[in-house]
């Protein structure tokens, strides 16, 4: 039986084990519907014509987490940013794990999915919220039917969010192969303020496929930081599904750094519903043997005055392949849009490959819109300055590989963050440079 | 006082602008019943006295042909042709063999004149060869005996098929080959006439060569098959123009060019392309379906240069095939669209051999209702090393109806490929507009200034005899604008 047939087949059993009577059990059996038609994107897609999932498909996944597994904090700090004052939800294997999170309900709601689900005090939000951006595509409908768990995090009116919010999923390998698919949803209301870190880490080498979906409601004048660490281990899978909707004059800022994983990809999505919005899309990515990232991106800007700017890095070695395929969209209504593009890459191996598409849709005529795209090498001059002045040739190119990055790592306003993310490429490149870039 | 001439009112120019050259010449055609199957295709070829092997080549395409389908990935919406309400044979009754220009019919003269380049100025200016295409067949040839003196081919096709077999049966079909796609292989199985120019090794052909398409009769769709062969270093540029007149239905033309550069040889093929585009309300209009590409081999060069301006919609892409180290392919493109004009257009660029280099410049001005597309391929291949790709694509919107697409696709599997991609997409700024206007420059000038200037480097890029038609055809399409 293949996953398809599988995850369908299980939905039966799934529904029974939720609330039968919430408003979600609509949302959930149309879902399902959907994927039962529409099933996994395959390379006939043209948004997947360069990612193919048939490979990470093949296995038996074992689809209802099992009992939470104890897990200590000491075997999992490495994962957290433990410098870090913030606040903490936890999953591992899909269930909440208490005793590793901290949550709150003082003036912001950071706490679980599956309660603001079943909770009447959550009711009007998730009426009014829950899967209204995610688009009726296969992987979402596949998220939406079985959407049970995953972050809820409401900032309301006016509030600055004291600190920032880390939501880490856990997987132990306690099944052999394993299909996870948390659910979050965020809502910002007006002038409100949040950071969150997301971070995915399966714990042994078994398989595991995530597909994740996250909505994401900034409201007038909110601001969100939102940043993505992508560092599991060689045979974790991740599919991540984020739509964000914006109201006037809101700033959301999505940063996802990718070092590890079998495959990636990233469906980040941008809706702006106002004027004066600002969207920021960053991405460094610096993978190799075998890994396959893929960043697609949509910002579709519908009304006037609004900007956007994306800026995408990658370093590719060895067999590693890397796509990015960048829409953006303005309609006829949107003028004076200013979009901005930029996707730079790097290939250390003739085996590494990159496939790039960046695409404009453009209706609006008083608009400045701009991409650029450049695939090229580590300049062979810098290195020979470099290594003239006694610095060996891993620190050399591992300096300009930093310096091809460090624009969008000066984008992270977290310091205990950025500190962090220093260290992750400083080990992905296997160099100590002896001090903080 | 004059009022200020905004550009709403360069809109509404462009919008009641009537296609000037639509006119239809009343020559008597032969011409084939509509529909095609396989015995259309044999008559086509019987007709014209082509040797079995072209036959069965034909055939072969239409085979394929029968088995495909239209391709619907472009960014452009129509009404699907009906293939099998077209007729596919339409040549002029008289076929006279002209020594020089008294001979040719008087009504013949008149249209080229009404166009603008009869072949009294053609013949003045600096050595322009002429072939003339008037529906599928080739009335007239001139400077023939100078081209033959260096050894140089250029004739029709049907005229290369039967004296010069080898050639053709060698190189035909070796850059597009039938299946390539479905409007190629159309064409491969009923293309009616086109040209084929043969350069010797290490000549340089001594002038412009040209071709000027013209659809003529109603309700024939025109297949022009183009094949140019440059043998080891040698050089030739190639011009191809063309104008449409008016009618209400649609028409459709389905080209194939084949370039082929041996090693060292270089080809620069220019295109002025201004089919009927259709009325203001976007009815009639031709459609434009053309597959052209070009094969390099070691350290050969191909040039493709286009001014797009007519059409109702166009779908196009001149491509190079790199195959050989150290070789060049460029691309230089002007698409205008007005109206409600679809033009989805571009190049690709395969990288096979090392050291290879490739240019692509593209400037998209999309008026009235029209979308304008850029498509784009640049493929490094994994042997291809030090390939080195730069790209522009640089969009000009006038209107808030119009639309300005790019959709490059950038792959690349060698890590000493050096790429970049750039696009952007404006307007001509008011700022721009009042600097001129500070200057004295009024605003109706400053635009044609601006517009020229966007489309410099292409324009640039034409030939010197083309660059003057160029200019004209900018001028219809976005009359006005250009000064």
């Amino acid at each position: 039986m293949d996953l398809k047939d599988k995850l369908v087949s299980s939905f039966m059993a799934f529904e029974e084990t939720v609330d039968m009577d919430s408003s979600v059990h609509d949302i959930r059996s149309e879902a399902i519907k959907i994927f039962e038609e529409k099933g996994f994107p395959s390379k006939k897609d043209e948004a997947w014509k360069y990612t193919s999932l048939n490979a990470i498909l093949k296995h038996d996944y074992s689809i209802f987490p099992k009992k939470e597994d104890a897990i200590e904090f000491k075997d999992v700090k490495k994962y957290f940013i433990h410098d870090l004052d913030s606040y903490k939800i936890v999953f591992i294997d899909g269930q909440y794990s208490s005793h590793l999170s901290e949550t709150t309900h003082d003036k912001i709601d950071v706490c679980l999915m599956s309660s603001a689900l079943t909770n009447e005090k959550y009711k009007a939000v998730i009426d009014n919220y829950f899967n209204k951006v995610a688009p009726k595509d296969g992987l979402s409908s596949l998220n939406t039917a079985f959407s049970r768990e995953g972050a809820y995090i409401h900032i309301r009116k006016n509030t600055l969010a004291d600190k920032p919010i880390q939501v880490i999923h856990f997987s132990t390998g306690n099944e052999s192969s394993q299909m996870l698919q948390p659910r979050n949803l965020i809502v910002v209301d007006e002038n409100s303020h949040v950071q969150i870190i997301e971070r995915h880490q399966s714990l042994t080498d078994n398989p595991v496929l995530t597909n994740t979906v996250t909505e994401i409601f900034a409201d007038k004048r909110a601001i969100v930081d939102y940043y993505k660490i992508q560092n599991d281990n060689l045979n974790a899978s991740l599919i991540d599904n984020t739509f964000i909707q914006q109201l006037t004059q809101s700033l959301v800022s999505v940063h996802t750094f990718v070092f590890g994983g079998k495959l990636i990809r990233n469906n980040l999505n941008f809706y702006q519903l106002g004027e004066g919005i600002n969207s920021v899309l960053n991405g460094v990515t610096i993978i190799e043997g075998k890994q396959h990232v893929d960043h697609n991106t949509l910002v579709h800007h519908t009304q006037p005055n609004c900007e956007s700017h994306q800026d995408y890095k990658g370093i590719f070695d060895e067999k590693a392949v890397g796509v990015f395929n960048g829409k953006i969209i303005v309609n006829k209504e949107a003028q004076k849009t200013n979009a901005f593009q930029s996707n730079n890459n790097i290939l250390l191996d003739d085996k590494a490959s990159i496939n790039s598409k960046p695409q404009l849709e453009i209706f609006a005529d008083d608009v400045k819109c701009s991409h650029g795209c450049t695939i090229g090498q580590l300049d062979e001059n810098a290195l020979f300055y470099m290594r003239t002045r006694g610095i060996g040739d891993k620190e050399a190119r591992a300096l300009l590989m930093y310096a091809f990055a460090n624009n969008v790592l000066d984008t992270v306003k977290i310091p205990q963050l950025k500190q962090r993310i220093n260290k992750l490429i400083a080990n992905k490149l296997n160099v100590n440079l002896g001090f903080d870039l | 006082m004059r009022m200020a001439y905004t550009e709403d009112d360069l809109k509404k120019e462009l919008e009641t602008k009537e296609y000037e050259y639509g006119f239809y010449t009343d020559i008597e055609s032969e011409t084939f019943p509509v529909g095609l199957n396989e015995d259309i295709v044999r008559a086509i070829s019987l007709k014209k006295e082509e040797p079995q092997w072209m036959t069965d080549w034909r055939l072969e395409a239409f085979r394929v042909w029968k088995e495909m389908k239209e391709p619907e990935w472009a960014n452009v919406r129509y009404e699907k042709p009906d293939f099998q309400a077209i007729s596919y044979y339409s040549a002029p009754n008289k076929k006279p063999k002209y020594e020089s220009l008294d001979e040719v019919d008087p009504e013949l003269l008149d249209t080229f004149k009404k166009l603008g380049i009869s072949l009294d100025e053609q013949k003045k200016l600096a050595g322009v060869a002429v072939d003339i295409v008037m529906d599928s067949v080739s009335v007239a040839t001139t400077f023939k005996e100078t081209l033959a003196e260096k050894g140089i081919i250029f004739c029709s096709i049907s005229e290369a098929i039967q004296k010069h077999p080898e050639l053709v049966k060698k190189y035909i079909g070796s850059v597009v080959p039938q299946k390539d796609n479905f409007y190629a292989a159309l064409n491969s199985a009923v293309f009616s006439d086109g040209s084929f120019c043969y350069i010797p090794k290490g000549v340089r052909c001594p002038m412009e060569l040209s071709t000027y398409f013209r659809i003529n009769q109603a309700g024939t769709g025109q297949f022009e098959r183009t094949l140019v062969v440059a043998d080891k270093g040698s050089y030739v540029s190639y011009l191809e123009g063309c104008t449409a007149p008016s009618r209400d239905e649609n028409q459709l033309h389905a080209a194939v060019v084949e370039l082929i550069a041996l090693d060292d040889a270089e080809i620069k093929y220019s295109t002025v392309q201004n089919w009927y585009p259709g009325n203001a309300e976007g009815k009639g209009g031709v459609y434009n379906f053309v597959t052209k590409r070009g094969l390099c081999e070691t350290r050969a060069k191909i040039s493709w240069t286009q001014v797009e301006t007519g059409s109702a919609v166009t779908w196009k892409y001149p491509s190079c095939i790199l195959k050989g180290d150290n070789s060049v392919g460029e691309f230089y493109s002007i698409a205008v669209t007005n109206n409600y004009q679809q033009a989805d257009t571009g190049t690709k660029m395969v990288h096979l051999g090392k050291n290879t280099k490739s240019t692509i410049i593209s400037k998209g001005i999309s008026a009235g209702k029209s979308q304008n597309s850029y498509r784009g391929l640049v493929q490094i291949n994994s042997r291809a090393s030090n390939a080195r790709n730069f790209s522009q694509c640089d969009s000009l919107l006038m209107g808030n109806e119009c639309g300005a697409h790019t959709f490059p696709y950038i792959e690349a599997k060698n890590k000493t490929a050096q790429i970049e991609h750039e696009a952007t997409t404006s307007k001509i700024g008011e700022d721009q507009i009042f600097y001129c206007n500070q200057r004295g420059i009024d605003t109706e000038k400053a635009i044609a200034l601006i517009v020229n200037g966007f489309s410099k480097e292409v324009l640039n890029k034409l030939p010197m005899e083309f660059a003057v038609e160029a200019q004209k055809l900018l001028e219809i399409s976005l009359e006005g604008s250009v000064g």
